[in-house]
């Protein structure tokens, strides 16, 4: 049988995780586990009014199906949907999807988990704050332990 | 002609989200790209004052310094990413 192929999505719309799901898990009796993650839009210290998502059109689907593909062959994954948001988002939206289905519970975790490592480090967005006074802020700081989370996976 | 696509703080220091340029012979690798652009004016030499901070893709995959950019398409710069 030939590998699955991930659904990829980037989009400004809000993400519909049951429809995700449902298009991994429909009609099949052979998927044991299904591991989803969503990642959010947060304001730890009331600061934060909203965030602004850019991509690079083109390069962000191609990147997400890369890792995705990787994933994929990594963890013999039956199934595999990455949705990631751009635009402006408010504290509380949702912003990435990822959803893993496979026969057992650790390649679905750990495909997902391997995803959002290799996502948060090589696929091309950026998020900029938007400050509760009304001020465009800074574009976010990549973070080192994001890099060493990456890194993890190839030791 | 090669496409230059700029993102985020890089697209904004710049003052251009796009443009097409003749890339001159003698820049032949990524590295020599960053170079050559500090060299086109002030708002590019701020934007990539530190060019280790700028990450590069060439046809829209990532590249090292030492990737070839002759008959390139499109090659986007752009900060490290912080998507997810």
């Amino acid at each position: 049988m030939s590998a699955p192929r991930p659904i990829i999505r980037v989009q400004s719309e809000d993400i519909d995780t049951r429809n995700a799901v449902h298009a991994l898990t429909e009609g099949r009796g052979d998927v044991g586990a299904l591991v989803t993650f969503t990642g959010f839009c947060r304001d730890e210290a009331g600061t934060l009014s909203a965030l602004e998502l850019e991509h690079y059109p083109g390069m962000a689907e191609a990147e997400l199906t890369r890792i995705g593909e990787e994933a994929i062959a990594r963890f013999s994954l039956l199934g595999l949907a990455i949705t990631h948001r751009y635009g402006k988002m408010l504290p509380g939206d949702q912003i990435v999807l990822v959803a893993a289905t496979s026969p057992h519970r650790q390649a679905a975790f750990d495909g997902a988990n391997f995803v959002m490592d290799f996502l948060k480090t090589s696929a091309p967005f950026w998020k900029k704050e938007h400050g509760v006074d009304g001020t465009a802020g800074d574009w976010v700081a990549a973070k080192d332990a994001d890099d060493s989370a990456r890194h993890r996976w190839t030791k | 002609m090669t496409r230059l696509v700029y993102f985020a703080w890089v697209r904004e220091r710049i003052g251009l989200s796009e443009e097409e340029v003749d890339l001159p012979a003698e820049v032949k690798t990524v590295r020599d790209l960053l170079a050559w652009l500090r060299t086109r004016g002030e708002e590019y030499e701020t934007a990539l004052q530190f060019p280790d901070a700028i990450r590069v893709a060439i046809n829209q995959e990532h590249a090292e310094r030492d990737d070839r950019v002759q008959g390139a398409r499109e090659i986007g710069l752009f900060p490290p990413m912080t998507g997810g």
